[in-house]
C-alpha cells in the first residue's frame, strides 16, 4: 500500500469505530446530527474537498461531487447513519479499487520487464557497462550466463542455450552458435557469448515489442468507442432522471423527502467508472497476455476483429512452408547409386550460387575437392556444364537435356527437378522442393475446429506445387501462379464473399506481401520482427514462425472479447437493476454504492484474468 | 513532434478519458492519449509551440483532477 492508501485506511478505521460507538449513544435532533458529522467528516473530507475544487473548475459530473451530493442529501433527509455508512462504504470501495488498479499496473509493468538495463560492451580492450542505447552498430557486446540479451546481433564466439520465453512464450531453450543471429530480450542461460550488434537499441526486438504493446491502447476497438460514447451520455442522463424522480412524483403523491432519498440512489449509481475502466483494461490484458505468447497485437480493434475470423488466407512460401529448398528425392539412373548421383550433383553445382545449388550441397554435406572441377559454365536459364574428374557433366532442366539430345526419365512429382548427365548419358534426377512446416496440418485443423469457415492459399508458384502443398496442409482452396498484384485482387474477391460479421485474415511472412497484409481485415505477419515492412504493414505480428500460434491468437482474442462483454453486461446489469429497484423504493444506498465501486473492483479483477490465462 | 510523458495520480479511468479529450481540443495538438493504466500521456503536437502546449495540457489535467501531475 502507498502512503496515501494507508492514510485512507486509517480514516476508514477511525470513522468505522466512531460510527459503531454512535449506535450506542442515544441522541436526538441537532445533537445527533453534530455527532454523526464527526465520522462523516473524518472519512469523507477528502471527497468533499475534491468535489469543491472540481466545482470551481467546472467539473460537475465527477464521482466525488455525486457522492458528496448524495450523502449531504441523506443528511437533509435526516438519514444520518445512512449518510455516514454510505460515505464509509464508498471510501472502502475506492480503496479496494485503487489497490486492484495498482496490482494491475504492476502486473503490466512485470510484463514489460523485458527491457534490458545495461549492456557490456568491448571498447579498447576493456569491457564497459553502459546503457543499451549507447552501444553503436558493429560494436561487440559480451553476454554472461543469466543475463538478458540487450541488443540484437550475430554471435561471434561462444555457445549457449537461450531462453526465449519472454519473447515467444516458448519454454524450450534455443541453441546459439557462432554465426547465428540472436534477438534482444532472450535470456542467456549457459555460456558466455560475444555478439556483434547489428541493430541499434531503438530498433531492436525488445524496443519494438514494447512500443507495439504500449501504443496498442491508442487503436481502440468498436466496443471501446461505444463505451466511451455511452459514458458521456450515461452520467448526465442518470442525474437528470434523479432530478425528475426527486421532484416530479411528489407533485402528485407528496412525500418529497422519500422521493429525494430515492433520487440520491440514482446519483450514486450514475458514475460510469466501472465501464470506463474495465473495457480498456480487458483489452490491455488481452494484448499483454498475447504478447507473452509471442503474439504482438497492434490494437484492441484487431483483437476484436480476430475473434470473428471466418476466412484465413495463407501465403505459401515461408508461411505454410519453410521457405528453404531441400532435396526431397533422388532418382538415380541405372549404373548410378543414390550416393554417386548426389556427389555428382554437388560437384556439378558447386560454383553456382542459386538456392537450389546450395540445397544440393547441403544435402551432400561433405567438403568439396575443388581440384576435381574444371571449366564450369552457366548455361543461361537451363543449367550448368562442367568437367568433373575430366568427364563432361551437364546439370540442369529438361531443356538442357533436350538440347544435348540426352534421353531422360522425366520426374512426375511437383518440384524443381535437376537432371544430370555424365559423358552424354543420363545419370539420374534430383527433385528439390520447399518443405511443408511440420505443424502446418495441425494448425489448419485447429483453425477449422475454432470455426474458421474457409482456408485459402495464394501462391506465385506453379499450380502442381501449389496443389500438392495445399493438399498436404489440408487447405480448402488453392490459387497458384499468381503475381503479387493478383494476390491483392484475390483477397478483394474473398472479402466480398465473406459472410456478415466474418473477418478475413491474411497470413504471410512479410516478404513481398505488404499490399495484401494491408488490404485484408487483419494482416498477420509471421516471424516478422526482422522485416520493417512486415511490422509496418501487419496488424498482428508473430515473433516466431510457428503456425500453431495462429489458433492461439484467435483463442486469446475470443477470450478477451468474452471478458469484455462479461464486464459490460455485468456492470450495466447491476447498475440497471439498482436503478430500477431504487426508483421503486426497494434498494437502499448501500446497494447503490456496491453498484458503483463494488462493480468496478469485480470488473477489474475479471479483466486481469487475461494476464494469467496467457501463461498456458 | 511526438513525446511520451509520465504522469502521477491519475486516479480514475473516466478522468483519463476526459483529459485526453480536453488536450486533443487544444490548438496545435495532432493527437493525445492519456493512458490510465500505464499513467502516460502520449502527445503529438506542433514542434514550434510544443513546450507551451505541454503547459496548457498540464493545466487541462489539473482542471479535471487537481491532484494529477505531468512529469517532465
Amino acid at each position: 500500500m502507498t502512503r496515501k492508501q494507508k492514510k485512507q485506511l486509517a480514516r476508514i478505521i477511525i470513522a468505522a469505530v466512531l460510527y459503531f460507538v454512535l449506535y450506542a449513544v442515544p441522541a436526538e435532533g441537532w445533537l445527533q446530527l453534530v455527532l454523526y458529522l464527526i465520522p462523516y467528516l473524518v472519512v469523507g473530507w477528502p471527497v468533499l474537498w475534491k468535489a469543491a475544487r472540481n466545482i470551481k473548475n467546472g467539473q460537475v459530473f465527477d464521482e466525488h461531487f455525486l457522492m458528496s451530493l448524495a450523502t449531504i442529501g441523506a443528511f437533509a433527509c435526516r438519514e444520518y447513519p445512512e449518510a455516514v455508512a454510505v460515505m464509509l462504504f464508498f471510501q472502502i470501495g475506492e480503496l479496494f479499487e485503487q489497490i486492484a488498479v495498482g496490482r494491475s499496473r504492476r502486473s503490466i509493468a512485470a510484463l514489460m520487464d523485458i527491457r534490458p538495463d545495461t549492456a557490456e560492451v568491448e571498447r579498447g580492450g576493456e569491457v564497459l557497462t553502459v546503457s543499451p542505447d549507447e552501444v553503436a552498430l558493429e560494436e561487440t557486446i559480451v553476454i554472461k550466463p543469466g543475463e538478458r540479451v540487450p541488443l540484437d546481433g550475430v554471435v561471434l564466439e561462444g555457445e549457449s542455450m537461450l531462453n526465449t520465453a519472454a519473447l515467444t512464450g516458448e519454454s524450450v531453450p534455443r541453441r546459439a552458435v557462432p554465426g547465428e543471429r540472436i534477438l534482444s530480450g532472450c535470456i542467456n542461460e549457459t555460456g558466455v557469448l560475444r555478439v556483434q550488434v547489428d541493430t541499434c537499441f531503438a530498433e531492436s526486438t525488445v524496443s519494438r515489442i514494447l512500443d507495439l504493446v504500449e501504443n496498442s491502447a491508442e487503436k481502440k476497438a468498436r466496443v471501446e468507442h461505444f463505451i466511451t460514447r455511452f459514458a458521456r451520455w450515461y452520467t448526465p442522463a442518470v442525474v437528470l432522471c434523479a432530478v425528475l424522480l426527486a421532484f416530479l412524483p411528489p407533485i402528485f403523491v407528496g412525500n418529497l423527502w422519500g422521493w429525494v432519498h430515492r433520487a440520491l440512489i440514482f446519483l450514486v449509481v450514475s458514475c460510469p467508472c466501472a465501464l470506463v475502466i474495465s473495457v480498456p483494461l480487458s483489452f490491455f490484458g488481452g494484448i499483454g497476455g498475447a504478447s507473452k505468447q509471442g503474439i504482438l497485437v497492434k490494437g484492441g480493434n484487431y483483437l476484436e476483429a480476430l475473434a470473428h475470423a471466418g476466412i484465413v488466407v495463407f501465403d505459401k512460401t515461408g508461411t505454410l512452408t519453410r521457405g528453404t529448398f531441400a532435396v526431397q528425392e533422388l532418382c538415380p539412373a541405372s549404373g548410378q547409386t543414390r550416393e554417386s548421383l548426389l556427389e555428382l550433383a554437388a560437384y556439378a553445382e558447386h560454383y553456382s550460387d542459386h538456392p537450389i545449388a546450395r540445397s544440393i550441397e547441403e544435402a551432400y554435406g561433405k567438403p568439396i575437392d575443388q581440384s576435381r572441377i574444371q571449366n564450369a559454365a552457366e548455361e543461361s536459364g537451363r543449367g550448368i556444364s562442367v568437367m568433373v574428374d575430366g568427364e563432361p557433366v551437364l546439370a540442369g532442366n529438361l531443356r538442357l537435356m533436350e538440347e544435348a539430345k540426352i534421353a531422360v526419365i522425366p520426374q512426375k512429382q511437383p518440384g524443381t527437378v535437376v537432371y544430370l548427365a555424365k559423358n552424354g548419358v543420363f545419370a539420374g534426377s534430383l527433385r528439390i522442393a520447399d518443405e511443408l512446416k511440420p505443424e502446418a496440418k495441425d494448425a489448419v485443423m485447429a483453425l477449422k475446429s475454432l470455426g474458421v469457415r474457409q482456408t485459402v492459399m495464394l501462391t506465385g508458384d506453379n499450380p502442381a506445387i501449389g496443389e500438392a502443398v495445399g493438399q498436404a496442409a489440408g487447405i480448402d482452396d488453392v490459387h497458384a501462379g499468381l503475381l503479387p498484384a493478383d494476390k491483392v485482387s484475390w483477397v478483394e474477391t474473398l472479402l466480398q464473399q465473406k459472410k456478415k460479421g466474418e473477418r478475413l485474415v491474411f497470413v504471410g511472412d512479410g516478404v513481398n506481401d505488404g499490399p495484401v497484409l494491408t488490404r485484408a481485415d487483419i494482416g498477420l505477419a509471421m516471424g516478422g520482427l526482422g522485416s520493417d515492412a512486415a511490422v509496418e504493414a501487419a496488424d498482428i505480428v508473430l515473433i516466431d514462425d510457428n503456425l500453431q500460434k495462429l489458433a492461439a491468437a484467435i483463442r486469446s482474442a475470443r477470450r478477451t472479447m468474452r471478458i469484455v462483454y462479461q464486464n459490460i453486461i455485468f456492470a450495466l446489469g447491476v447498475k440497471g437493476i439498482v436503478l430500477i429497484l431504487g426508483a421503486l423504493g426497494l434498494a437502499n444506498m448501500w446497494a447503490a454504492v456496491f453498484a458503483d465501486v463494488g462493480v468496478s473492483v469485480i470488473a477489474i479483477l475479471n479483466a486481469m484474468r487475461m494476464l494469467r490465462f496467457s501463461s498456458k | 513532434m511526438k513525446k511520451v510523458f509520465r504522469m502521477e495520480n491519475v486516479d480514475c479511468a473516466n478522468c483519463a478519458a476526459k483529459m485526453s479529450d480536453a488536450i486533443r481540443k487544444l490548438d496545435g495538438v495532432n493527437s493525445a492519449t492519456v493512458n490510465f493504466l500505464t499513467q502516460k500521456l502520449t502527445l503529438d503536437a506542433d514542434d514550434a509551440r510544443f513546450s507551451s502546449i505541454v503547459k496548457q495540457a498540464q493545466a487541462c489535467c489539473k482542471k479535471i483532477d487537481p491532484d494529477c501531475e505531468i512529469l517532465f
